[in-house]
């Protein structure tokens, strides 16, 4: 295809008053940049619904747009099982079980509450992995984002990745975390109203959601799979072999439901820090919550355009085909195309705002998790400590310009990878998967101690990677998608497979070991000590002054209850 | 923080979705242009929601502003 889009003066105004307001928001926060706590936690004032759409539009960035279009158009409904069982539970849990501990402990960052929790070299593990994963997702926003730019509009590679950094690195520098949250805000609206229009002329001239249905049973039986295998969520998951994910119920369930979306979803400093930036713990709790509300309905409008992308290519006479990259399609152009394929200029040129948007969105948000780890758990834990809080405020600013030219690098990297998507959930299991035994330890079991987190951690990582050292996906090419230990022990359906079993065995490896090494070694810190950071030691949250409907609980069964009834729906 | 973030994105809506609205009148006739959106004019329908959904946003930022305004001078 190489196709270029023709855009009109329209489309480039509409992208044009968008950076402006962009740059506008942070340019307009700057004189409330006083502190280090302004410019890397937004002051602890933000109201529950911004930093819940914030929360969900961090999330919003390379990973999804392209990412779950083209699981769409890989993997057909199954995908939504990154929404409705990988993402929707463990935010609850977060909201419920963890905030509180997180909020409430004054904990500035994921990693410093592994020191208050445990010691000093779990944090510093655990800080060093996080900052080099953030700058490593950021690059692949980067990159995503230039090779759409120039695909699609022409442009210059390495101007268009120049461009973005600077319009980020711009607002992140000026307005701090707030400005990055602020964004985030806008920038979810303009998603929605940027792609909403796509789905419903897509699925209009797909006959709706039976037509849809209809051309997918065909492409399912000419997979080699039951009719309906890319339509129905749950039915054809009874083994690897019969639905197009190549995963079982148990990998489903226990791999990407618990390990890997709660290792994501509650350890991950990157979503983390929208609720920490909450005015008061009730906001806080609230975050995840208010951020699962659109998360349940993001997949009408991402992974459907990806399903109707390969219903329209197995018609021959739709004139819309994905473009074939080596043996297969080229998935990760399915929303590209599909915007050029239905969309005249004027909304042309804001739905590739709109994609813009959520690019820009997941870099900020991987930029200003960086700063604050950075200046608080690597630069004044270990670098310089004592300094005033000016320093540590202008710390975070030249943090801020250090993290987008090392993300410029990783975008260079990002590029071996056909599926993002499959890259990113690799480097989450690596990283995520143990992480989250080392959290659910240390906040539900008081007996966890420092040497047993610490050794835990790292061994939980170091199975991950042996793990997948040890097993190739079925029609794997090169190392670095496994194997690249010699001998081959298992091989599996799919590489989603392979990953959500190298989460497994990582979290199992962590929790086991952190219990043995904790029961081993002596607990060095006291019930005073460890009060407001593990559940028994901390007195019940009284919600007083908050009425039954304005509590968290309530929210958390109606969001529940939602995802439940989507799943059944969509059995 | 010191800037209510419903007045940048109201403003950006409304003007987006103005120049959108207007960009559809005018290329109303032009069947060329939206036969690929099949023949409905997706540039009006988009800038209508979005002048609506920008000044629901200003409404709502205006009058919250305006209550805690009131509220302060008692």
């Amino acid at each position: 295809m190489e196709q270029t889009f023709d855009l009109g003066w329209i489309d480039y105004s509409i992208m044009l008053i968008y950076f402006i307001f962009v740059l506008g928001i942070g340019w307009t926060l700057k004189k409330y940049m006083k502190s280090s706590t302004d410019f890397l936690e937004a002051g602890r004032s933000l109201p529950a619904w911004i930093t819940g759409l914030a929360f969900i539009a961090t999330n919003l960035g390379a990973l999804e747009v392209i990412g779950m279009a083209a699981s769409g158009a890989k993997y057909g409904i199954a995908t939504v099982h990154f929404y409705w069982i990988g993402a929707i539970p463990a935010m609850i849990f977060l909201a419920i079980f963890m905030m509180p501990f997180y909020y409430n402990s004054k904990a500035r960052s994921v990693p410093e509450y592994l020191k208050l929790r445990f010691d000093e070299k779990t944090r510093g593990f655990n800080a060093v992995t996080f900052a080099v994963m953030t700058i490593f997702a950021s690059g692949i926003s980067m990159y995503a984002l230039a090779l759409l730019m120039e695909t699609l509009l022409g442009w210059d590679f390495n101007f268009s990745l120049l461009i973005s950094a600077v319009i980020v690195l711009v607002y992140v520098y000026l307005g701090g975390l707030t400005s990055a949250i602020y964004n985030e805000v806008l920038q979810f609206f303009l998603i929605v109203v940027g792609f909403l229009p796509l789905v419903i002329i897509a699925l209009i001239h797909i006959g709706g959601w039976e037509g849809l249905k209809s051309s997918l049973d065909v492409v399912a039986v000419n997979n080699g799979f039951d009719a309906g295998a890319y339509t129905e969520s749950w039915r054809h998951m009874g083994s690897p072999e019969s639905n197009p994910l190549g995963v079982g119920i148990m990998g489903a369930v226990v791999g990407l439901g618990f390990v890997l979306s709660f290792g994501y979803w509650c350890t991950n400093f990157l979503v983390v820090q929208r609720a920490m930036a909450a005015d008061s713990i009730a906001s806080a709790r609230k975050t995840p919550l208010i951020g699962a509300i659109p998360k349940m309905f993001i997949p009408f409008l991402v992974i459907l355009p990806g399903m109707i992308a390969i219903a329209l290519t197995s018609d021959p006479d739709s004139g819309f085909a994905l473009p074939v990259k080596g043996e297969a399609y080229d998935y990760d152009k399915t929303i590209p195309m599909m915007l050029g394929y239905y969309f005249p200029t004027g909304v042309l040129g804001l739905g590739l705002t709109a994609l813009m948007a959520s690019f820009m969105s997941g870099m900020a948000g991987n930029v200003t998790a960086f700063n604050t780890v950075f200046t608080y758990d690597i630069y004044q834990a270990y670098i310089n400590k004592s300094k005033s809080d000016k320093h540590y405020l202008r710390v975070g600013q030249l943090t801020t310009i250090f993290g987008i030219l090392v993300s410029i690098l990783a975008a260079y990297v990002a590029s071996l990878f056909n599926n993002l998507m499959d890259f990113l959930q690799l480097v989450f299991a690596f990283i995520n998967a143990p992480l989250f035994a080392t959290f659910l330890l240390g906040m539900f079991w008081k007996r966890g101690t420092g040497h047993g987190a610490f050794f835990g951690l790292l061994s939980g990582t170091a199975a991950a990677a042996l793990h997948h050292g040890l097993t190739v996906p079925a029609g794997a090419m090169t190392l670095v998608k496994g194997g690249w230990l010699g001998t081959i022990v298992h091989t599996y359906p799919s590489e989603m497979a392979q990953n959500f079993w190298t989460a497994i065995y990582a979290f199992v490896t962590c929790l086991v070991l952190t219990m043995i090494i904790s029961v081993l070694t002596k607990q060095l810190k006291t019930d005073d000590q460890l009060k407001g950071l593990v559940y028994s030691l901390t007195p019940k949250e009284k919600e007083e002054g908050l009425k039954w409907h304005e509590k968290p609980v309530t929210l958390a069964i109606v969001v529940g209850i939602i995802s439940i009834i989507l799943s059944i729906i969509f059995w | 923080m010191g800037l209510d973030i419903r007045y940048p994105i109201g403003f950006l809506f409304s003007i987006i979705g103005i120049m959108l609205t207007i960009f559809g009148l005018v290329t109303d006739s032009n069947a060329e242009l939206y036969q690929r959106s099949l023949d409905i004019n997706v540039n009006l329908w988009t800038g209508v929601g979005m002048i609506i959904f920008g000044g629901f946003m200003l409404a709502l930022a205006y009058f919250t502003t305006k209550k805690k305004a009131g509220k302060k001078e008692e």
